[in-house]
């Protein structure tokens, strides 16, 4: 046990640099997102099954319509700001040096809104006609 | 990273001692307990001690009271009231925490083995130290916090009804087999306050007496301090006295989303 010369009573490394004073957006957008992953996963899902064939011009018909193409976006916004908010969580819980941390989080955003930006590409492109059936 | 592993000096690698149960006994269990010692520069050990259950008392720390008065002297552990209200013989049982004076030899099936409360540093044997514990408790203030003055001769009145949104978070005893059933706390335990002491933050924020909700709500506003409770929900199954710290835990919760959404 190493003698802590700095506060006999603790206090000073419980009390550290202070409250953060956030944290409640953080946890309120996870439950958020949480309910909207369910109902657009189950929208998206239900919609998959009653697709009539999987076949390249009817899986592109089925994404140009904006019925289908408007909640696409917002399934992935959704499941990619959760695993964002997500994560960051598990690397804090888990990662305890400062800077790997901070490393951690910032790759993790990075690498989070590349790929749901390649993902809304991808269902805009083909809403917007641009690519040919 | 979280430590899954013991630091080499602390790993359970010394030959422990054994000692038998006198002869003639007839109902004999094995107390295996954890044995550590600032003093001799050894790793921690099991030592076993067969215990006739003919001559000993019905609890733990019977148990654990007869060994260190019988047997072994050296043994080392905390205790008082010997009835669940003090907290201190807290430490973990059959690979879960309660306190040792209200759990009985019976209820647990083959060798009792004790250690002391997990991811604590070790003063010695049983003895955890509690000081990081003990100052996390000061730093919520958990005392009664106004901004009208002090009426004159007169006592703050609380409702019944009021009184009794106390109950469930009064009866704790902060002997710490919660926090310290908690993985969150174990891998986080400097910034996370834990569920005994979040438990005790809610019991401030519910008395209808206290007007520092909003100041005690910023200090537990914080990724770490609170929203490091994952509702794993071990503060719940081991407490002793059968509260509900990820209970009180959701209110603080709830009560920051109703004052930021």
């Amino acid at each position: 046990m190493a003698t802590d010369f700095n506060s006999a009573s603790g206090l000073k490394r419980v009390r550290g640099l202070g409250s953060a004073k956030s944290g409640v957006h953080h946890w309120w957008l996870q439950r958020v997102t949480a309910a909207s992953n369910l109902i657009l996963l189950v929208w998206f899902l239900a919609s998959l099954i009653l697709l009539p064939s999987f076949d390249r011009s009817s899986v592109l018909a089925w994404i140009s319509s904006p019925l289908v193409a408007v909640p696409l976006l917002l399934l992935i916004v959704s499941t990619f700001w959760h695993a964002r908010l997500g994560v960051q969580v598990l690397i804090e819980d888990y990662v305890h040096s400062e800077g790997l941390k901070l490393l951690a989080i910032i790759v993790l955003n990075f690498f989070i809104f590349g790929i749901a930006a390649v993902a809304a590409f991808s269902v805009l492109i083909i809403a917007f006609g641009g690519v040919r059936a | 990273m979280a430590e899954f592993q013991l630091p080499a000096n602390s790993r359970i690698t010394g030959k422990g001692k054994a000692f038998p149960a006198p002869s003639g006994a007839r109902r004999v269990k094995t107390f295996s307990i954890y044995r550590w010692s600032p003093d001799d520069g050894q790793n921690p050990r099991y030592d076993s001690y067969d215990i006739d259950l003919d001559d000993c008392g019905p609890m733990v720390l019977d148990a654990l009271i007869k060994i260190k008065s019988e047997l072994d002297p050296t043994l080392t552990f905390r205790r008082s009231c010997r009835e669940g209200i003090c907290g201190s013989c807290a430490m973990n049982i059959d690979g879960s925490n309660t306190l040792a004076c209200t759990l009985a030899i019976d209820d647990v099936k083959g060798d009792v083995r004790i250690t002391p409360l997990p991811h604590m540093h070790v003063v010695k044997d049983l003895v955890p130290d509690m000081t990081h514990f003990y100052a996390q408790y000061a730093s919520i203030k958990p005392w009664l916090q106004t901004v009208t003055p002090e009426p004159a001769l007169k006592e703050r009145k609380q409702s019944p009804e009021d009184r009794s949104k106390l109950d469930g978070l009064y009866e704790c005893i902060l002997c710490a087999c919660c926090s310290t059933s908690c993985p969150s706390y174990w891998w986080n335990s400097d910034r996370f306050l834990g569920p005994a002491i979040l438990l005790q933050a809610y019991r401030w924020l519910a008395d209808s007496r206290d007007e520092m909700t909003g100041e005690r709500l910023d200090q537990l506003e914080d990724p770490f301090r609170l929203y490091r409770c994952h509702t794993i929900m071990n503060c719940a199954n081991v407490c002793p006295k059968g509260l509900n710290p990820a209970k009180a835990i959701a209110e603080i919760k709830k009560m920051m989303v109703t004052r930021a959404v």
